[in-house]
């Protein structure tokens, strides 16, 4: 578990430059991820999650988005620095990435096997096997039920949760060394939901991956990741192994997290929701960008931000209460 | 499922079938003059003759064969303008949708430009400076057609860019030509292929409009708007000469139409607007 950090993101900006105003999504953000490592990025929708996704694999969606600070090292070498052909080898042969809606990620017009083969082929594996052999065995690997028929199948004989087995074939297809999973289980159904969580957290096992994964369910994050990272506005505002964060949220924006999610166990009344919105993030303040909804609120939250203070082994949050 | 329109089906193959066996089909030349036959009428009218079918024009050639040399002429124009013009209007739609940004905006802003051009007048032009003939032709229908399917196929194109195949391409590390040219091209053919077969009917109308004012292809070689155009003067007292080429477009073009919106919908329910 404490090997060395695959990919390690330091003070990431990322800004949408507009007429309007310049729109800060990713400000600032710093993690790690391990070799073996599922780290959960977790937070509300519009708080920089994806656009931190992109910004790591540089595929920011529009020509106002630019990442203007920051380092994103992938084994010590700096993606940022790259020049766009290099950046393209990056992202075919060692940063995969799944994303939320099976029903979108296979071209329509191609067989399962040739979308795989397009993948396998840029990684050639010594065996001498075709590509349909290859695309068969990674077929097998995803656990998707007769591999031999799925090759000459097209994605609408699928369904939702084989598609997105597929999809994670294609991904684990070059062995990359990290993989970006953004919400990957949230357009499945619950019941397959768990069977691919269980299946993600196998491939990553075998092929000793460090996991991205991005997602806003608590009840995912607690089945799959080791460390958790909660983002605010775009920044990280607590981080550490998920028992900790759990047992002991520090920030006040994650035990408000942790309090809007029904628990099975004990009794809770209503669930507890966090009042107010984000701030906008074209004008955010200087202070802590949760002190407006924040419980515990006092006058240095408005007036300066709290840096990251550490408050246990690998646990860390930018709050004033933990300083 | 609306079903296939089969008279219009007959009629388009018959087109092609007379266009691609003309020289089998009829022992008469279509360019050969044989003035003693001069303007026969069809054999059905008085003094008609079952040599002469449809009868004979001013310079006593056959007007059936003509009309089969002329499906000939059209289908040839139709199709160098449907691959020049479409193939053009495919690529540049792709990229446009594609690339967006300002590329985008400045080639949408010269197909604006294009559909504001008037076409007849512009081919007139260009048979005027680079003289009459085939070539002349397929290009000025050619700059005609482009536009509106680089607009069109660039609609889809943004809605497809949008969806998360392309996006793990781009994570998959493919370029942006393969991803235009490979992942996306074969998503647009569907709607490639109805914009063909619905603009077959306007290239034929176009190319007879051009050739009955002189811009399309020189006499004597037979084209349906050039026979109509010199028929003309003959309409009162030989109405054949204009009036059967003209009944042969009016029914080409139906047909084309009528199979083209069968395409249409079957191949895509969402552009029944189209």
């Amino acid at each position: 578990m404490d090997s060395a950090p695959v990919l390690e993101v330091r003070n990431l900006h990322t800004h949408f430059f507009l007429r309007r105003g310049v729109v800060k999504a990713v400000d600032g953000v710093t993690f790690s991820l391990r070799r073996g490592e599922v780290l959960g990025l977790v937070g509300e929708s519009g708080c920089g999650k994806s656009l931190t996704a992109l910004s790591i694999l540089r595929l920011l969606p529009q020509a106002a988005a630019r990442t203007i600070e920051g380092s994103v090292l992938l084994d010590g070498e700096d993606l940022l620095a790259k020049s766009p052909g290099e950046m393209r080898e990056v992202r075919g042969q060692r940063i995969a990435m799944i994303l939320q809606d099976p029903q979108t990620s296979l071209n329509p017009v191609f067989s399962i096997g040739n979308q795989l083969h397009e993948a396998l082929a840029r990684r050639p594996d010594g065996s001498g096997r075709s590509l349909k052999e290859r695309a068969v065995d990674v077929l097998r690997r995803v656990r998707l039920a007769a591999p031999e028929q799925r090759v000459g199948q097209y994605p609408h004989e699928l369904s939702g949760g084989m598609k997105q087995r597929v999809v994670g074939a294609i991904a684990i297809s070059c062995a990359p060394e990290v993989m970006i999973a953004d919400e990957p289980t949230t357009a499945l159904d619950v019941t397959i939901q768990l069977q691919y969580l269980d299946l993600l957290k196998e491939l990553q096992t075998s092929l000793d991956m460090g996991i991205l994964f991005i997602t806003h369910d608590f009840g995912v994050v607690a089945r799959m990741c080791d460390r958790v990272a909660v983002m605010y506005a775009g920044r990280i505002v607590e981080t550490g192994p998920v028992r900790e964060i759990f047992d002991n949220p520090v920030h006040p924006y994650t035990q408000a997290l942790i309090a809007s999610v029904p628990k099975l166990r004990r009794k809770t009344g209503r669930l507890r929701a966090i009042e107010g919105q984000p701030p906008a993030l074209s004008e955010l303040p200087a202070g802590c960008r949760f002190a407006d909804r924040c419980p515990h609120v006092e006058p240095r939250c408005i007036e300066q931000y709290p840096e990251a203070v550490s408050v246990g082994e690998s646990h860390s949050a930018s709050c004033w209460l933990a300083a | 499922m609306r079903r296939l329109p089969l008279a219009s089906f007959a009629i388009i193959s018959a087109m092609v079938f007379v266009a691609v066996f003309a020289p089998w089909l009829t022992p008469h030349s279509p360019i050969d003059q044989s003035l003693p036959n001069k303007l026969l009428p069809p054999f059905w009218e008085e003094g008609g003759s079952s040599e002469y079918l449809l009868g004979t024009d001013i310079f006593g050639r056959d007007l059936l064969t003509r009309l089969f040399y002329g499906a000939r002429v059209s289908l040839i124009v139709t199709a160098l303008a449907l691959t020049v013009g479409g193939g053009v209007g495919l690529v540049l739609g792709i990229v446009s949708g594609y690339v967006g940004g300002k590329l985008d905006a400045f080639l949408m802003r010269v197909v604006d430009a294009a559909f504001a051009f008037p076409t007849i007048l512009f081919a007139l032009l260009l048979a005027v400076t680079m003289g009459q003939g085939m070539d002349t032709l397929v290009i000025a229908l050619s700059l005609f057609l482009w536009a509106g399917f680089a607009r069109v196929i660039r609609g889809e194109v943004l809605a497809i860019k949008q969806r998360d195949f392309v996006a793990l391409a781009r994570v998959h590390g493919s370029s942006p030509a393969r991803i235009m040219f490979v992942h996306i091209l074969p998503n647009v053919l569907n709607t490639f292929m109805v914009l063909l077969t619905l603009n077959v009917g306007v290239i034929i109308v176009a190319e007879a409009s051009l050739s009955f004012l002189g811009a399309g292809v020189p006499p004597p070689t037979p084209s349906w708007g050039l026979m109509v155009a010199e028929g003309r003067g003959k309409i009162t007292s030989a109405w054949w000469l204009s009036l059967i080429p003209g009944i042969a477009i009016t029914l080409v073009v139906l047909s084309f139409n009528l199979f083209g919106d069968w395409l249409r919908d079957r191949l895509d329910p969402k552009l029944r607007q189209l």
